[in-house]
């Protein structure tokens, strides 16, 4: 499944979180590999654990609200979940970086961008200050901010939107990562922006051979740049494999459901579109069996009892529905 | 041509920015800078346009949330450009509007009964019974259950809040709902209900929609016509598969190619990408306020402001371009 072998293993991954109704898992038993040099996708709507995955991998989780209960995240043969903390502060930032949905809130609003960026270069390279100062603006300048010399000085608060999350990516790659996880990293922007972020993201990997973890809601941005993809619903992975796999022949319901019900350049114009009846169940009240069984065409009373495992369609194209062969036969 | 439900003419809507000790009006924010469009009955007119393009400035002095700095807005042949609160308040109940957060734009501490309710009682319409019935066939037209009138907003997830605040929006069966990106917070399963739901609306009631957002797939789906805004100003209106097929302004090109398609085999295509970010609209670049970022400005671009020009459509809806040069078919992916 990926290239150049795998760098990061999910196993399994379960986090809780405590809540007055009790213990809620928002991510429940959700395992996938990044190869090194592979953009994955994690997709999925609001509330399907995408960023909970995410967050879990680095341990920045909200304490002490949210645990991780169970399974392993092995980076680099090292096992990060079960990693002394002190261990994350010396991988985060430098082995692996993180770039987030809203740079105006990631960013320290009373530092100059130069200063955060070069914080990292401090923690993890122990550089002289001209020095890491002098890398500082040879970042600006890849990640295509014009005049950096005079940029690396200026606030947050000077910069467009776009140019916050360019030094976003400055910030994420300063230390060169083997793994940067993007959280909706253009989901803020607009259109012609997203295009200028992406195109920058993919030279960059182009470049240094990072690898992506990139977790959006958007399927047109997972199309444009991802190898693998993971479809998460509802705590869990419904279905995951290449991105042709995904876009091309999709076998889980939910998956179908989703790529049918987004307007395209060739959906006739004032058709009525195809919908996913229904929402996404509250992680408080989560269905027995398989969870998107209240809403899926197809379910019968084997899929409103037991969780289907997952299964594998061949090549590495994982799904976990119990009718999904039944339906590839009748369609 | 049919008969137009809505004209603007030259329509300005200019916020003063303030500054210095004293606070006096020192610039001047041009957010919708001379628009003239009309929007026909029943006739859906998607306008789109990139965060600070002065869409949804327009879409609020299209209600009167905001009155115009210079230039007219008629609606059903009646200009409404400047007239008082009072003259309005009639005017309000055919023309209405979605907001893109149902979560801010509902009031919390008001039951959904209530909030839908509301209207009759402002404009003195029906008795009480009358009212609670007509709440319920409202809750049920937008696909929400009767039981849904005494709960409160919070009670209910995004997408139902948006089928709420379609309720308020039509219980008084206006003429023009302005759609202000009524989908845009919405996850991808919901928003397609969302869309179904107005399209059968403006079937059942004869709805005229006025649809902004940002998201082109999406307005093409809905509209019968679009309008292309950058900074304050149109840049191209016409039939929406039209537009969509044959875009002829170099702005909406690139627009259309930055959307990234749910298809990976269109992966490699050419992309334009455009370079830098919008200007700003306190101080916009003179001549074609899109030059500093047309991959095809010449040196006429920088001076002489081109105006809305007819156009050859293919779909003999009127098609219009405000760009000086005309850029054929073919070079769409080479021009330069």
């Amino acid at each position: 499944m990926s290239r150049g072998g795998s760098l990061l293993r999910v196993e399994n991954l379960v986090t809780a979180f405590d809540t007055e109704a009790g213990e809620v898992r928002a991510v429940d038993g959700v395992s996938f590999s990044v190869g090194r040099g592979e953009t994955l996708g994690i997709v999925g709507e609001s509330g399907c654990g995408k960023t909970v995955t995410a967050l879990s991998i680095v341990r920045l989780l909200p304490r002490p609200a949210a645990s991780i209960l169970g399974g392993s995240v092995i980076f680099e043969d090292e096992d990060l979940a079960a990693a002394p903390i002190d261990r994350l502060h010396a991988i985060r930032g430098d082995r692996i970086s993180m770039i987030f949905q809203e740079p105006m809130t990631a960013l320290n609003p009373v530092h100059r961008i130069g200063r955060q960026i070069m914080e990292s270069l401090r923690l993890h390279r122990n550089l002289a200050d001209t020095e890491a100062l002098q890398l500082t603006i040879e970042m600006l300048d890849k990640v295509g901010i014009p005049s950096p010399e005079v940029r690396v000085s200026e606030y947050p608060h000077q910069l467009s939107g776009g140019m916050r999350q360019r030094v976003m990516i400055a910030m994420a790659l300063i230390c060169d990562p083997t793994l940067i996880i993007a959280d909706e990293p253009t989901t803020a922007l607009d259109v012609t922006i997203q295009a200028q972020i992406l195109e920058l993201l993919q030279k960059m990997q182009d470049d240094s051979g990072t690898s992506i973890i990139m977790i959006t809601h958007d399927l047109g941005v997972i199309a444009e740049t991802c190898d693998n993809v993971v479809v998460m619903y509802a705590g869990r992975v419904a279905e995951q494999g290449s991105v042709e796999d995904i876009f091309n022949s999709p076998r889980h319901p939910y998956t179908k459901g989703l790529l049918a019900s987004i307007p395209r350049l060739t959906t006739p114009r004032k058709s009525r579109l195809t919908t996913i009846e229904g929402m996404v169940p509250a992680l408080t009240d989560m269905p027995d069996g398989c969870r998107f069984n209240n809403r899926c065409p197809h379910a019968d009373e084997h899929c409103a009892t037991v969780y289907p495992e997952i299964d594998d369609a061949g090549d590495g194209h994982l799904v976990a529905c119990h009718k999904w062969q039944r339906l590839e036969h009748a369609s | 041509m049919n008969e137009a439900l809505l004209e603007l003419d030259g329509l300005k809507v200019y916020f003063p920015v303030k500054g210095g000790v004293l606070l006096r009006a020192r610039a001047e924010n041009k957010a919708v800078d001379g628009v003239s469009i009309r929007i026909e009955k029943g006739e859906t007119l998607g306008l789109v346009g990139e965060s600070g393009c002065g869409k949804s400035t327009l879409g609020k002095a299209v209600v009167r949330l905001l009155e115009p700095t210079a230039g007219k807005v008629r609606f059903d042949g009646r200009d409404i450009s400047h007239i008082s609160r009072r003259q309005m308040k009639p005017i309000r109940r055919d023309v209405q509007m979605i907001f893109q957060d149902p979560a801010e734009s509902l009031n919390s501490r008001h039951t959904v009964g209530s909030l839908i309710g509301e209207a009759f009682e402002i404009h003195g319409i029906g008795e009480p019974d009358w009212r609670k019935r007509r709440v319920v066939e409202l809750l049920e037209q937008v696909g929400l259950p009767a039981a849904a009138a005494d709960k409160f907003p919070f009670e209910f997830s995004g997408g139902q809040r948006q089928r709420i605040g379609i309720a308020r929006a039509i219980a008084l069966e206006p003429k023009l709902v302005v759609c202000d990106e009524p989908v845009s917070a919405l996850d991808v399963s919901i928003q397609s209900q969302i869309l179904n739901l107005l399209l059968d609306l403006q079937e059942q009631m004869g709805l005229s929609y006025l649809f902004i957002a940002h998201d082109l797939a999406v307005v093409k789906h809905i509209s019968d016509r679009i309008a292309i805004m950058y900074l304050g100003q149109l840049m191209e209106v016409g039939g929406a598969d039209e537009v969509y097929a044959h875009p002829k302004h170099p702005y909406t090109r690139a627009l259309i190619a930055a959307i990234p398609e749910p298809d990976p085999s269109r992966r490699h295509r050419a992309k334009e990408v455009l370079e830098g970010d919008v200007p700003s609209p306190i101080n916009p670049p003179s001549g074609c306020v899109f030059h500093t970022r047309c991959p095809s400005a010449a040196r006429r671009c920088e001076t002489d402001k081109p105006l809305l020009r007819d156009v050859i459509a293919s779909d003999r809806v009127a098609h219009q371009v405000a760009c000086h040069f005309d850029l054929q078919a073919g070079q769409r992916e080479s021009v330069r």
